[in-house]
């Protein structure tokens, strides 16, 4: 099966009112790429569920999120978002602030088809306080209360990793593939963006079948974008670009995102957004973080 | 003969004693100040602790902060990605050191936001990251680089992001002892929990800094013994240990001005 689609195709079968997951990291491994393709779209009313960096600030500045569910947004060096900073502070989002623990639980219930899954975390706090919707029940079995975290059923992921085939075969040899195995199967739809096409003997190496965490049946489907994370990172190919990170910042405190999003992302097509940067081999001269 | 050392290196060694005692648990010290700490007590007093590259493995040898040589060989043990970290966490062998915002009278912390809006916060930080899991799960320390009363804050936290002390958010079936909060260590002193009902405890205040000045800073009354002593002094050793973790000296940069560790005698009239 060719699962083959341009960005533009894959956002098309987004629609309003989605529940969108997000993989990655803060500024680790976002598929930005197809963040960029949703900004110049007209989806609106989305809930976004993420890990969040500058792929939430942006969709937030541009005012494409109704509600957000998170456990923080951050991105790492410059650790608070300014974006999604300003959203917050002006009293725009509906939220659900919770635990990073508790996202990953939701999205395995989701994945496992069940309501809820019962934890600790969260208990005692003011996460409990400001998500009435999420509820402390008996347990059958010990005479403590749980939480109950509900399932984080999502209609699309969004995902970015170094390679993939045509059938949706995808590897993520970074280091960490964080949770983004919990977010294609908490979703009916996953969108992978990829540095790397490759034919599916690839994926004969054990260590290449090793970095393979979901199954290709979990892919709906794939595109080709080589350097799709920039400006955040896709170990092999390019680190962090902390540099734009730091030029985006600077546009929340002057031009805000209209002057950002003019410069870089409307009107433009993702080979242009690259030139901009110095084409792909710049992007992937970009070393990785050491921490 | 007084050996020299900074404020950041004496607060690098009070903070290891937290994990001293620890055996075998993941030490995670968020920021240069903590994570040092716990790389000082793996190097010398407790080798059974565990340690991560801040990334996705887990080291047998702490890594020295910041760039390292094309030579350098990480110590790896077993990968340690952020989903297995919540294995771990959750297992509670762990110990974390964490810089809150905000820190209040029942050790309750915020690092999501600030002001009396939830809605529409005055300042949005971080978000509640992983405290509510972390408090509830295993052993939890804190660093305060500026001790005053905008962190340590007279009523509760904006943002309850961490369980603690406090008998009006004790969940059904939990015991106040269930929460494990350790030490908290400022630029001014060392302090616990382990005041009358987990009041925060005075334990030691660093060289020239008053029993007073402590609890002029502090936005809620706190437990003092009589005889507060003064925070020992690091020790050579651990001060050569501390030197070749971080060999850029990039904990030079963590505190305003780097300031002595021994603080120089304010006259009278300026207090």
């Amino acid at each position: 099966m060719n699962k083959l689609k341009t960005a533009a195709e894959m956002v098309a079968q987004l629609s309003d009112g989605m529940t969108i997951g997000i993989g990655g990291w803060g500024p680790r491994r976002k598929p930005m790429a197809l963040i960029r393709e949703i900004l110049r779209s007209d989806l609106k009313d989305l809930t976004i569920v993420a890990y969040g960096g500058a792929d939430v600030g942006m969709l937030c500045a541009a005012g494409k999120v109704k509600k957000l569910i998170f456990a923080f947004v951050s991105l790492d060096f410059i650790p608070l978002e300014p974006f999604f900073r300003k959203a917050r502070e002006q009293g725009e989002l509906e939220l659900m602030e919770i635990d990073e623990g508790m996202l990953l639980l939701g999205l395995r219930a989701a994945a496992w088809g069940c309501p809820y899954i019962p934890t600790q975390v969260g208990l005692g706090t003011d996460v409990i306080k400001h998500n009435p919707d999420i509820k402390v029940i008996d347990s059958p079995y010990d005479e403590k209360e749980w939480l109950a975290m509900p399932a984080i059923k999502l209609d699309a992921a969004l995902v970015h990793v170094d390679h993939a085939d045509e059938r949706g075969v995808c590897q993520i040899s970074a280091p960490d593939h964080h949770m983004d195995d919990w977010f294609v199967r908490a979703a009916k739809k996953s969108y992978v963006s990829c540095d790397e096409l490759v034919t599916s003997d690839h994926f004969n190496s054990p260590e290449a079948s090793r970095q393979v965490f979901w199954e290709r049946s979990l892919t709906t489907a794939v595109c080709h974008i080589p350097g799709g994370a920039h400006p955040t990172s896709c170990a092999p190919f390019n680190g962090i670009d902390n540099k734009h990170l730091l030029h985006y910042n600077k546009c929340a405190k002057e031009g805000g995102f209209s002057a950002y999003s003019d410069e870089f992302i409307s009107n433009k097509t993702e080979q242009e957004y690259q030139e901009l940067l110095g084409g792909l081999a710049a992007i992937r001269a970009i070393p990785q973080t050491t921490y | 003969m007084t050996t020299q050392y900074s404020l950041a290196e004496l607060m690098i060694c009070a903070a290891s004693t937290a994990f001293d005692n620890d055996g075998e648990v993941l030490a995670t010290g968020i920021g240069v100040i903590p994570r040092l700490a716990a790389t000082l007590s793996m190097s010398t007093k407790n080798p059974d602790l565990m340690m991560t590259d801040s990334e996705a493995y887990l080291l047998s040898e702490p890594n020295p902060i910041g760039a390292r040589g094309d030579d350098f060989i990480q110590r790896n043990e077993t990968w340690m990605g952020f989903s297995r970290i919540f294995d771990n966490v959750w297992s509670r062998k762990r110990h974390a050191m964490i810089g809150p915002t905000q820190i209040d009278q029942f050790g309750q912390s915020n690092i999501s936001a600030l002001g009396g809006d939830y809605d529409k916060p005055k300042i949005q930080m971080l978000g509640v990251r992983g405290l509510p899991g972390n408090s509830i799960s295993h052993a939890n320390s804190f660093f305060v680089p500026s001790h005053n009363k905008r962190v340590f804050v007279a009523n509760e936290c904006d943002v309850v992001c961490s369980i603690g002390y406090n008998p009006d958010r004790l969940p059904k079936g939990y015991q106040l002892d269930d929460v494990d909060i350790r030490l908290v260590i400022t630029d001014i002193c060392v302090m616990d929990w382990q005041g009358p009902n987990h009041q925060l405890r005075l334990v030691s205040v660093h060289p020239g800094v008053s029993v007073e000045e402590v609890i002029e800073k502090t936005g809620f009354s706190i437990h003092v013994d009589d005889n507060t002593p003064t925070t020992v002094a690091p020790t050579a050793e651990q001060l050569a240990v501390i030197a070749k973790f971080d060999p850029h000296n990039i904990r030079a940069k963590q505190l305003k001005d780097n300031p002595p560790g021994i603080r120089a005698v304010v006259a009278t009239e300026d207090l």
